[in-house]
């Protein structure tokens, strides 16, 4: 009844061809990818990351921008090495609401997942301005052009759009997100608002002007607290297990 | 050039062509084929300025516009996108109509276009990147306005090239077929897999992607190594599948060994993207199937490997007199070397020492520049006379000069990341003999100059090489003696059934 399959069955048909194809290929992805969002352990489950202030967000955006992500990683591999060299080893649920991930591929300068609170607010708009006046043999391009009022004219829709996708920011974050983001960099401002809504978060000139919010600002802001959320001192091992 | 050599295009000889009795689709397939010179040109040449920046980041300039990190996907996606994409547009319509003796469905419409609707996607997406317009993800920059535009055309590519199979003569669909289709399903499915965004606004070029950190990133580089695997990989297959036989005159090698090539491949390459994230914060599960499935995947690319390479037996004095043919055969070599090395660095051992370093950039560029690129330079070569209606290339030395100016370019830019890369890791991992760390951070990068100075060298060699090959192009097409009937009246050999 049935003829004998063989290859030319499959070869003399296109429609066939391309189905076969469509489901060959999608075994992979499926068996990889559905269970990243099925198994719960795939975040560990630690204290403290909370979603980016509407300063670090902006900073962070520039950050991508700029395709920093081309020569610096954000992420710690559990080595001997890398800990004494960054620190404690990165994990999943410190960049749960990284859109998008910045984990990067290429060390051309050094991983950043923890570099926040490493150097000065000053050294690090000094270091972006001019990166060879303070580190010579530096390969790094020098990004004094980001000494310009930071547009942040759209500020609460980069909350909404970030809380439509699943970042828990509140219906008050989202009516304060202008308010916080100039309060956070004005260290002189009135923030307790704005410190009970984003613990940990720092208010400072970070690009040594008080007076306007620039892009220095913002970026400076986002790299002063990476890797700087989780307080490893709390973390428990049964808590790091991913499954 | 463009202009010129559509001037001298000789209209459309194919519909006037005798014997076959088709009037092929070819006007788009020769703009196609200037795009693919112009854009490897480009993105060839931004290459070299960013590799220059790493060596001298003078270079850098302190504009926003021509900063490495801005300029580095403009490099990725003019060779990736715009050379590679353009080569495999084109190719890829001219082998289905010739291997189904069939005019492309849609006809020269369709296949202008594609041509056009492929260039405005590229130069909206590359004007992106300069002005800081990018979805920041590695090979995936362009963002969801750019994004949305691509998947539209690709549609229409897909309907094209499958429509043209349909309407075909051959009872059988020649393996080449196989795997454009494989190309051009997968890549549509990686497209839209990993573009998953929300705009801020409708009037917002900006957006973010809607999968976060640990899932973004394996679906990112589930597309990212799948790029290499079926855009880099699978469509440049099918030039080689074509080309080969038809440089060679011989049938390729093994029927069997293709239908083996073909399944195999598309089935395990799609699981490699974990080896991408050794030692990250994706779970080990992953990791580890990541690197298993990428061991395996070196027996299916050897195969392909075998059977490109084989099909020269009997064959392989040509490659003393065809300098064309030399570029495609030792496209296939470098296949085989990089999908050696590719698994090797997958083990997460080995990748623990290469990952984050220029050994991965050095991998890299053995399968672009050797593999994509050697294998286009000798698809052109062959196409371009027959294209123009021309009875050769202009100058056969030319080709060789390209050839062993290329060669020594890639030689001089893989030697230098192996040991750049290799150095690199080991000195992050260093201690000293009280136990400290030997090398601060800056000092590995002092340490890569001489490094950095060699790769940019390989690369304006590599340059040169196309540089030569464009003037060479050029005067085929100006000047090159003129025939009558091209050689190409046989559609290319078919394999026989195995039943």
């Amino acid at each position: 009844m049935l003829k004998k399959f063989t290859h030319g069955t499959i070869e003399r048909n296109v429609i066939l061809l391309s189905v076969l194809t469509l489901i060959t290929v999608s075994i992979g992805g499926l068996a990889q990818i559905v269970p990243l969002f099925t198994v719960e352990s795939t975040i560990e489950r630690v204290q403290g990351v909370r979603p980016y202030t509407p300063l670090e967000l902006m900073g962070r955006n520039i950050y991508v921008r700029e395709g920093c992500y081309a020569c610096h990683s954000q992420m710690v591999r559990p080595f001997r090495d890398e800990n004494e060299r960054y620190g404690h080893y990165s994990l999943a649920a410190e960049s749960m609401y990284d859109r998008p991930f910045q984990w990067g591929s290429k060390r051309t300068g050094p991983d950043l997942a923890r570099v926040g609170g490493r150097y000065s607010d000053d050294w690090q708009a000094a270091h972006l301005r001019a990166p060879r006046d303070l580190v010579p043999d530096t390969v790094m391009p020098a990004y004094a052009f980001l000494d310009r009022p930071l547009d942040y004219s759209g500020i609460e829709a980069h909350l909404r759009a970030q809380r439509a996708l699943g970042v828990p920011y509140t219906e008050e974050m989202v009516a304060n997100a202008r308010a916080d983001l100039e309060a956070q960099a004005r260290p002189d401002a009135d923030a307790s608002g704005f410190s009970s809504r984003y613990a940990r978060a720092r208010q400072a000139a970070f690009d040594g002007n008080p007076q306007r919010v620039t892009e220095m600002d913002a970026l400076v802001a986002y790299l002063q607290m990476l890797g700087t959320l989780v307080d490893f001192r709390d973390v428990t091992p049964e808590q790091l297990r991913q499954q | 050039m463009a202009s010129a050599s559509m001037a001298a295009s000789p209209g459309n000889w194919a519909a006037a062509r005798q014997g076959t009795g088709v009037a092929y689709v070819e006007d788009p397939i020769r703009a196609f084929a200037i795009a693919t010179m112009f854009w490897g040109i480009v993105g060839f040449l931004v290459g070299v300025v960013i590799a220059s920046q790493l060596a001298w980041p003078a270079l850098n300039l302190g504009l926003e516009w021509t900063s490495f990190g801005r300029l580095r996907p403009v490099h990725t996606s003019a060779v990736i996108f715009a050379f590679g994409g353009n080569a495999l547009l084109g190719t890829s319509l001219y082998i289905v109509q010739r291997t189904c003796r069939a005019r492309l469905w849609g006809g020269e419409e369709m296949g202008w276009w594609l041509f056009w609707g492929y260039q405005f996607f590229i130069v909206t997406a590359a004007l992106g990147y300069v002005l800081g317009v990018t979805q920041g993800k590695e090979y995936a920059e362009p963002e969801w306005f750019s994004d949305l535009w691509l998947t539209v055309l690709w549609v229409m590519y897909l309907l094209a090239y499958a429509g043209t199979i349909m309407r075909r003569e051959e009872p059988h669909i020649y393996v080449a077929n196989w795997f454009f289709l494989a190309f051009i399903i997968t890549v549509a499915l990686l497209h839209i897999g990993n573009n998953v965004s929300l705009p801020l606004a409708l009037t917002s070029t900006f957006s973010y992607a809607a999968p976060a950190g640990v899932q973004g990133a394996m679906i990112q580089w589930w597309y990212g190594h799948n790029a290499v695997g079926f855009f880099l990989t699978a469509g440049f297959l099918g030039m080689m599948y074509y080309f080969i036989p038809k440089q060679a005159e011989r049938p390729v090698y093994s029927y069997r060994l293709s239908i083996v090539h073909f399944w195999s491949i598309i089935f395990l390459y799609i699981w490699a993207g974990p080896h991408h994230l050794h030692y990250t914060a994706l779970p080990d599960w992953a990791q580890t199937l990541g690197m298993v499935f990428s061991v395996m995947l070196w027996m299916p690319s050897w195969g392909g490997m075998i059977n490109g390479i084989m099909t020269l037996s009997g064959a392989w004095d040509k490659l003393r007199t065809n300098a064309g043919l030399r570029f495609s055969v030792t496209a296939v070599a470098f296949y085989g070397m990089s999908t050696f090395e590719g698994p090797v660095m997958s083990i997460k051992a080995v990748n623990s020492l290469s990952h984050y370093t220029d050994w991965t950039i050095g991998h890299v560029h053995s399968g672009a520049l050797g593999w994509n690129g050697f294998i286009t330079f000798g698809a052109l070569y062959w196409l371009i006379p027959v294209l123009w209606k021309r009875a050769r290339m202009w100058s056969e030395a030319l080709i060789a000069w390209h050839f062993w100016l290329a060669t020594l370019g890639i030689v001089l830019y893989i030697t230098a990341m192996w040991v750049s890369g290799i150095m690199q890791g080991l000195m992050w991992r260093a201690y000293d003999e009280l136990g400290f760390l030997q090398y601060s951070f800056i000092e590995t990068v002092a340490a890569m100059h001489p490094y950095y100075v060699i790769r940019a060298l390989g690369g304006v060699l590599y340059l040169s090489g196309a540089i030569l090959m464009a003037w060479n192009v050029f005067k085929t097409i100006t000047a090159g003696e003129e025939v009558e009937e091209a050689r190409v009246a046989a559609p290319a050999a078919q394999p026989v059934p195995a039943e």
